[in-house]
């Protein structure tokens, strides 16, 4: 049993799920294109991970243990269709951009091994507190990529076409690299961010005896 | 017959699962250590997707369009490939052990392969038939097949290359797929309609 605060702020950096668990990579890629994509589909994540972690808490003893996965699914499909609907009332242009990746949240691994390994075994409170930390360390993970790829891609950060904001314009057009927004540019974004993560923790840890080796070619 | 030609080509190479719409990445990093393994993968992957997405197509039409129903899309066809997987295995386990040693272990872990899911959802918003749909799932597991054994073929020769600590595993894994992906960008706004004159 862990405190819930403790749940929550495991999320966004120990266990970060994007950077140090490394799960869920097919919609950290294609949600960060921009960095309001890569906000909403961290919300609409956030969301299911809360609702999901606290049903999953409450039913924890009725649940039989043999076919707990498949019941799992049920309730996380229930959320994710629930976020599916909203978004699509409210927000079509993120729904348009997100497509096929908003219902295949359900798939997301973040949050079954969430339910697996969290919700399962702890009480309500610490499972929404889970739920809230992992939902907002995949969203920070999300909104730094998209953050790099953004400006990177088109020279605008922060457009968002539900709200009819062209974005700031950091340079102009021309010194913009598309390739940046293709999957190409994803792929190589989130590999070297791990690899700088990995750096930064590997010299905390040896801090002092031997410097940490290596560069993270950036 | 044109059509499904368009089809196969498009889901396959143009539009591949894998390097193009960024589906399936947690199996594509994880079972790509060796070319064996990956090869047993990309069938167990062909197959699956073939299969769910017939079933998803007509649980679609027959079940979910005439109740009325079609909002319940995600929970039912993440439900019905869920079974598919285990009856597929009960099935085969059974009936043909040879296939059921080569694919067997890499069955349980397709579930969590989201180009299934994602090629059922695809199939229904593109308005494909039956045969369409059936055609699409096989043609978008043979290109997630394709990439996965490219990229196993590379990886094998990777693990003899001198990296630095901080990118091994998971980020080398990840930038060579980008590189991967860039080659196949070479087929990106490939019209296969017009070049099969259709």
């Amino acid at each position: 049993m862990s405190s819930p605060l403790q749940a929550f702020t495991n999320g966004i950096y120990k266990e970060n799920p994007t950077f140090r668990l490394l799960l869920g990579m097919c919609p950290t890629i294609a949600a960060s294109m921009a960095v309001s994509n890569g906000i909403g589909m961290g919300l609409a994540a956030t969301f299911v991970l809360i609702g999901s972690n606290l049903i999953i808490s409450l039913l924890r003893s009725v649940i039989p243990s043999e076919i707990r996965i498949p019941c799992y699914i049920v309730v996380i499909a229930t959320f994710v269709t629930i976020v599916d609907l909203v978004m699509n009332a409210f927000l079509p242009e993120l729904h348009a951009v997100l497509g096929v990746f908003v219902p295949l949240i359900v798939v997301n691994c973040i949050i079954l091994a969430r339910a697996e390994a969290f919700a399962s075994k702890n009480g309500p409170v610490a499972s929404i507190m889970d739920g809230l930390g992992m939902g907002l360390g995949f969203t920070v993970a999300l909104i730094v990529l998209s953050a790099i790829r953004e400006p990177l891609a088109t020279g605008v950060i922060l457009a968002a076409a539900d709200f009819g904001f062209d974005g700031i314009r950091l340079f102009p057009q021309r010194y913009a690299m598309a390739i940046v927004n293709q999957p190409v540019g994803g792929f190589i974004t989130l590999g070297l961010a791990i690899g700088a993560v990995n750096l930064i923790t590997s010299k905390k840890k040896s801090k002092g005896s031997h410097g940490a080796q290596g560069g993270a070619g950036k | 017959m044109k059509q499904l030609l368009v089809i196969l080509f498009s889901q396959a190479l143009v539009n591949n699962y894998m390097l193009a719409r960024i589906l399936g990445t947690c199996p594509f990093i994880g079972v790509s250590q060796q070319f064996e393994t990956a090869t047993g993968m990309s069938l167990a992957v062909v197959f699956v997707m073939t299969m769910a997405s017939v079933i998803t197509w007509l649980v679609q039409h027959f079940i979910l369009n005439p109740l009325g129903m079609a909002y319940l899309q995600t929970v039912s066809f993440i439900l019905v490939i869920a079974a598919l997987v285990q009856l597929i295995e009960m099935v085969i386990k059974k009936n043909s052990p040879g296939l059921y040693r080569a694919l067997g272990i890499y069955l349980p872990l397709i579930t969590t392969n989201c180009a299934v899911l994602g090629v059922a959802i695809i199939n229904i918003s593109s308005n494909y038939n039956l045969i369409e749909s059936a055609v699409s799932g096989a043609a978008g597991g043979l290109g997630w097949g394709l990439a996965i054994m490219l990229f196993a073929a590379i990886r094998e020769r990777q693990r003899l290359a001198p990296i630095s600590q901080a990118m091994q595993g998971f980020p080398i894994a990840l930038v060579t797929t980008g590189l991967l992906a860039m080659a196949f960008l070479g087929f990106s706004g490939f019209d296969v309609a017009r070049f099969i004159g259709l």
